[in-house]
C-alpha cells in the first residue's frame, strides 16, 4: 500500500514536470510583424465595375474594420453608407468608434503591437508624418492613379497636399477643416454692429451682446461661445486667435516655430496677447464654459444663445437644419485678423504697414487657420492586400463626389466642403435648404481662407499630436483655470516644446516643420 | 530540474530489481523525498502561472519607466533613458503637474510642518527608547518618517497661498476626504439599519444600489446634476440665484463635486459590511451593558466599537488601495479641470499613455505604486498594533 502511495507521488510529479516541459518548449505562436508589408498587388478601386451576381461581387465574404471619432457626426456618414458600398462591392463594413482623444493612440497601439484590428482608420491627417515613416500606413498614391472615379484633381490643391506626405499619398480626403467665425446677423445689425473684422472688434460685439435677449426667450445670453474644456478643442481655438499676430509675410513664414532654429514662438508678445484675448472671450461666456466642447458651444450657437462662436464650417449646415433657431440669421466669416502683427527679431508687437503686412485687408492682417485639416481615410499597411482593397475602396468611395458632394451640404455629417467642385455648383447647398445669400456667405467664407497667401496650415512634424494634444492643452486649460498668469503660461509652453523637440532632434524637426510649410 | 531526473532514474532502476534486491534504504530515501517534495512541485505550476502574471508585468513596467517609447520602421523602440522620466516628474517639465505649484512659506505653513517634524521625532524617539529595536524596524521607521515629513512638505506648500495641487495632492484629497466621508456616512446608516425599524429590509437594499451602477454612469449622472443650466436641478439652482454659477469654474467646487459622486458610490461598500459587522456582534454584551444602566454611547463605545474595529480597519485599506485608482469620475464629469485641479495620478498616467509616452505613463504608475505600498504599510502595521494591544 505504502509502495502504491510512492508510486502515484512520484508519477504525479512527473506528469507535472513534463506538462511544464512541455508548456515551456512549445514553440511560440509567430506574430506578425508590422515590418512585414504585403506585397503590393493591383489596387481595384471603387471605380471599377462592380462584378455582377452570377460571378459575385469584387469584395464577397470581406469584413473591414474602420476606426473613427464618436461622433455623432463623422461616423455618421460611414455606417449611413456602410450598407450601400456592401451592396456595391459586397464589402461588409464595422464602424468601430472611439473618442477623439483616442484616436492617436488607438492606431499606434494597433499597428505598433502587431494587433491589427483595424483595417483602415480615421484619422486627422497630420498624423501622416507619425504613422508613414514608421510603416504602419499605406502608400495610397498606386491606388489613387487608378481610381479615376475618386477625381483627385477635383480636390483643392491644399488638402491634396495636407493629405501627402514626402511625394506620396497616405490618406484620402472625406472633409475639408477651416476654422470660421460664426455671428448673428439679426442680433448685430439690431445692435449697430459689424462683423469683427479684428480679434479686437471681437470682444467688442461680444462684450456689447453678453447678456441681452437673443432668442426671444426672456433670459439672458451670451456674447460668444468658444469651448475651453481640456482635452477637447482649446489647443487648436488658441492658434486661430494667435494665427494673425504671429504670420504677416506668408504662408512659408510658419507660424509655430522659428524656421532659423525651431524655437517655439509663443514666448512673445503675440502669442501673450493671443491668450488674453482666449481668455477674456470667457467672460462673455456660459458658466461652465471651461467644461464645455465644440459641442456644447455649437448647441448653445444653434439654440440662439450665442451672439458669435468660432468653429469649423459645420455651423454652415446645421443652421439650416429644422431643428436649428438660427436659420437665416447666421453669417460667417472668415477669422478676424489684427492691426498688429509680431516683430520675430524683437518678440513685440508692431503696427501693420505695407512692410510688417503685405496681404493686409484694410490695414488688418489675416492669418486663416486650416486647424485639423479634415477627416481622412487611412489603410493599415499591414493587412491582408484584400483588406487593404476594399478599406481603400471604401475610403475612395466616401470621398467620390457622388457621395461627398451630398454629404458635405448636411449639418450631421461633421463634413465640410474640400472639393472645388463642391464650392463651384452651389446647386447642392441651395437644394439642401441654403438661401442664394447664406450659402456664397458660407462658401466665399471657406474659399477666402482657403485662397489665402497668409493661411497657417495645422502642425504636421512629429510629435504634432504631443506638442498640441498634449502640452499645449494642459497649460492652456491651467491658464485658463486662472492656475497660472500670461508670462507663466507663454514660458512652460516655449520650455515643454523645447524639451520635445530636443527628445526628437532639433535639426530633424526643423527641417520637417520647413519642409511642410514650404519655407527655404 | 537535475533532482527531479535523478529520482525518476532511481525510481526506473528500483522497479527493474526484484522485491528482494530492492534495497529497503533508497525506497525510503524515495519516499521521504516524494513526501517532502509533493508538496512543492504540485503548486510550482501555479506559482510559475502567478509570477508570470504579477511579476513579470511589474518588472516589464519598471524597466518601461525607465525607456523612452518610439515609433520605428516595422513596430516600436524602447531606448533606456534611466532615470529622465522620473527626474522630469519630480524637478522636470512635469514637476509642477505631478508635484503641484510651490507656494512661498507662511506662518501656518511653519507651524503644520515643525508640528509634524516634532510629532515625527517623538515618534522616533519612543521607538529608540524602546527595548525592542531591530534594524528592519528602524529602517521602515525612518522611511516612514522621511516619507511623511517629504508628503507634508508638499502639502502646506502647496494647499495655500498661491500654492496648487498636483496630480499626487489631489489622488491624497480623495483618499482620504472621500474614505472618511464614506466610513463615517456607511456606519451611520448600517446603524440605523440594524435597528428595529419599518422598512429596514428595503433600505438596505435602496443603500447598496449606487455601488451597483458602473462608474461612468455615476459621473454622467452627477455632471448632470452639477449642471446648472441645463441639469434636473436646473430650477433649485435658479430659485438659489446661482444661475451664473458653475460647479467646474473653480477648482475646489469641481474636487467637492467628485468627491461626493465617490462617496455617494462607495458609502454602500462601507455600509454592507458593517451591516454584517454590526449584525454578527454578540448579543449578550449588549443586554448586559443594557441591564447595568449603560446609555447607547457608552455601549457603542465600549462594546460595539471595539468589536467592529477590525472589520472597519480591513474595510479601511480595502478601499484605500482602490481609492488611489481613481480615474472615471474626474474623467467624465471634469476631463481633469478646470487646468488640472481634478486630475488624479492615474488620470495623468493615463494623459500621457494616451500620447504613447509611455515611460512617462509607467513612471507616474510606479510612483503610485510607492505611494499606495506607503499607505497600506502604516496601515497594516497599525492594524497589527491594535490587534496585539486587543490581545
Amino acid at each position: 500500500m505504502k509502495s502504491k502511495n510512492m508510486l502515484i507521488k512520484v508519477w504525479s510529479m512527473v506528469i507535472v514536470f513534463g506538462v511544464l516541459i512541455t508548456a515551456c518548449g512549445a514553440p511560440a505562436a509567430q506574430p506578425a510583424t508590422a515590418t512585414e508589408a504585403p506585397a503590393m498587388t493591383e489596387a481595384p478601386a471603387a471605380t471599377e465595375a462592380p462584378a455582377t451576381e452570377a460571378t459575385g461581387k469584387m469584395f464577397d465574404g470581406v469584413t473591414i474594420d474602420i476606426l473613427a471619432y464618436v461622433g455623432p457626426q463623422v461616423a455618421e456618414p460611414l455606417q449611413r453608407r456602410g450598407p450601400d458600398f456592401t451592396a456595391l462591392t459586397g464589402a461588409t463594413v464595422n464602424i468601430i468608434t472611439v473618442p477623439n482623444s483616442e484616436i492617436y493612440q488607438k492606431v499606434l497601439t494597433d499597428a505598433v503591437s502587431g494587433t491589427n484590428a483595424y483595417d483602415g482608420y480615421l484619422f486627422a491627417p497630420s498624423w501622416i508624418v507619425d504613422f508613414a515613416p514608421a510603416g504602419l500606413i499605406e502608400d495610397l498614391t498606386p491606388y489613387v492613379e487608378k481610381d479615376a472615379a475618386l477625381e483627385w484633381d477635383d480636390v483643392a490643391p491644399f488638402f491634396r497636399d495636407f493629405n501627402s506626405y514626402d511625394g506620396k499619398i497616405y490618406s484620402i480626403p472625406l472633409d475639408g477643416d477651416m476654422h470660421m467665425v460664426y455671428y448673428r446677423i439679426d442680433s448685430l445689425a439690431e445692435a449697430g454692429l459689424e462683423p469683427p473684422k479684428t480679434w479686437d472688434d471681437y470682444l467688442n460685439v461680444a462684450k456689447t451682446l453678453n447678456g441681452t435677449d437673443l432668442n426671444g426667450d426672456g433670459e439672458a445670453d451670451y456674447g460668444s461661445c468658444i469651448s475651453k474644456a481640456p482635452a477637447k478643442q482649446a489647443y487648436w481655438w488658441i492658434w486661430s486667435i494667435a494665427a494673425p499676430y504671429i504670420q504677416s509675410q506668408g504662408n512659408t513664414q510658419g507660424a509655430f516655430f522659428n524656421t532659423t532654429d525651431m524655437t517655439p514662438l509663443v514666448n512673445n508678445d503675440a502669442f501673450k496677447r493671443a491668450l488674453e484675448v482666449y481668455k477674456e472671450t470667457g467672460l462673455y461666456g456660459p458658466p461652465d464654459e471651461t467644461n464645455q466642447d465644440v459641442t456644447d458651444s455649437r448647441g448653445l450657437f444653434l439654440s440662439g444663445r450665442c451672439a458669435l462662436t468660432l468653429d469649423w464650417g459645420d455651423i454652415g449646415p446645421l443652421a439650416i437644419a429644422p431643428d436649428s433657431k438660427v436659420i437665416d440669421k447666421t453669417g460667417a466669416i472668415s477669422n478676424p485678423g489684427s492691426t498688429e502683427v509680431l516683430d520675430w527679431d524683437t518678440g513685440k508687437l508692431v503696427p501693420c504697414d505695407a512692410t510688417t503686412c503685405p496681404y493686409a485687408i484694410d490695414g488688418v492682417n489675416h492669418a486663416p487657420f486650416a486647424s485639423f485639416g479634415g477627416w481622412a481615410g487611412a489603410v493599415n499597411a499591414a493587412v491582408d492586400q484584400k483588406q487593404k482593397d476594399a478599406a481603400y475602396a471604401f475610403f475612395s468611395y466616401m470621398s467620390q463626389p457622388a457621395q461627398s458632394n451630398k454629404d458635405v451640404v448636411v449639418g450631421k455629417t461633421g463634413y465640410n466642403p474640400f472639393r472645388i467642385s463642391q464650392f463651384e455648383d452651389k446647386q447642392a447647398w441651395l437644394d439642401a435648404g441654403f438661401s442664394q445669400a447664406a450659402a456664397d456667405q458660407y462658401l466665399s467664407g471657406i474659399e477666402e481662407s482657403l485662397n489665402s497667401p497668409n493661411m497657417v496650415a495645422d502642425l504636421r512634424i512629429p510629435k504634432n499630436q504631443k506638442y498640441m494634444q498634449v502640452e499645449l492643452d494642459r497649460i492652456l486649460s491651467e491658464y485658463i483655470a486662472g492656475d497660472l498668469t500670461t508670462d507663466e503660461t507663454a514660458q512652460q509652453i516655449y520650455d515643454s516644446w523645447e524639451a520635445i523637440t530636443e527628445e526628437e532632434g532639433r535639426d530633424a524637426q526643423l527641417t520637417f516643420y520647413k519642409g511642410t510649410i514650404g519655407a527655404k | 530540474m537535475g533532482w527531479a531526473l535523478s529520482l525518476l532514474i532511481e525510481f526506473i532502476i528500483m522497479n527493474t530489481q526484484t522485491e528482494e534486491s530492492r534495497p529497503s534504504r533508497l525506497h525510503s530515501v524515495i519516499s521521504n523525498a516524494a513526501d517532502r517534495l509533493a508538496g512543492s512541485v504540485f503548486i510550482l505550476p501555479t506559482v510559475l502561472a502567478l509570477l508570470f502574471l504579477s511579476l513579470f508585468p511589474l518588472i516589464a513596467s519598471l524597466y518601461v519607466s525607465l525607456a523612452k517609447f518610439d515609433i520605428a520602421p516595422g513596430g516600436f523602440k524602447l531606448t533606456f533613458v534611466g532615470w529622465d522620466n522620473y527626474k522630469k516628474l519630480l524637478v522636470g517639465s512635469e514637476g509642477t503637474h505631478f508635484l503641484g505649484k510651490f507656494a512661498p512659506g507662511t506662518p501656518l505653513t511653519w507651524i503644520v510642518f515643525g508640528g509634524v517634524v516634532i510629532a515625527l521625532a517623538i515618534f522616533l524617539a519612543r521607538y529608540l527608547l524602546n527595548a525592542r529595536v531591530s534594524i528592519g524596524g528602524l529602517i521602515g521607521r525612518v522611511l516612514l518618517a522621511l516619507g511623511s515629513g517629504a508628503l507634508t512638505w508638499m502639502l502646506v506648500h502647496t494647499l495655500w497661498n498661491g500654492g496648487r495641487l498636483g496630480t499626487a495632492s489631489v489622488t491624497l484629497v480623495y483618499v482620504f476626504v472621500g474614505i472618511f466621508f464614506q466610513y463615517i456616512l456607511g456606519l451611520s446608516l448600517a446603524m440605523l439599519t440594524v435597528q428595529n425599524l419599518p422598512g429596514r429590509r428595503f433600505f438596505r437594499v435602496v443603500f447598496l444600489l449606487p455601488m451597483m451602477i458602473t462608474p461612468v454612469g455615476v459621473a454622467y449622472m452627477f455632471r448632470m446634476l452639477t449642471d446648472t443650466s441645463k441639469g434636473p436641478f436646473t430650477p433649485i439652482w435658479q430659485a438659489l440665484g446661482l444661475v451664473d454659477f458653475s460647479w467646474v469654474n473653480n477648482a475646489w467646487g469641481a474636487r467637492t463635486a467628485i468627491l461626493i459622486a465617490d462617496v455617494w458610490q462607495w458609502t454602500p461598500f462601507m455600509f454592507i459590511v458593517l451591516v454584517a459587522a454590526l449584525e454578527s456582534q454578540s448579543i449578550e454584551p449588549l443586554e448586559a451593558a443594557t441591564v447595568d444602566g449603560a446609555n447607547s454611547w457608552q455601549i457603542f463605545q465600549h462594546i460595539t466599537w471595539p468589536a467592529i474595529l477590525p472589520v472597519s480597519m480591513t474595510l479601511i485599506l480595502i478601499r484605500l488601495i482602490e481609492a488611489f485608482k481613481i480615474v472615471d469620475l474626474p474623467n467624465v464629469m471634469t476631463n481633469g479641470g478646470p487646468g488640472t485641479a481634478t486630475q488624479s495620478l492615474t488620470f495623468h498616467a493615463y494623459i500621457n499613455w494616451r500620447a504613447l509616452d509611455i515611460g512617462a505613463s509607467a513612471a507616474v504608475a510606479y510612483m503610485l505604486l510607492f505611494l499606495v505600498t506607503f499607505f497600506a504599510m502604516i496601515f497594516v502595521n497599525l492594524i497589527r498594533q491594535r490587534t496585539v494591544e486587543t490581545l
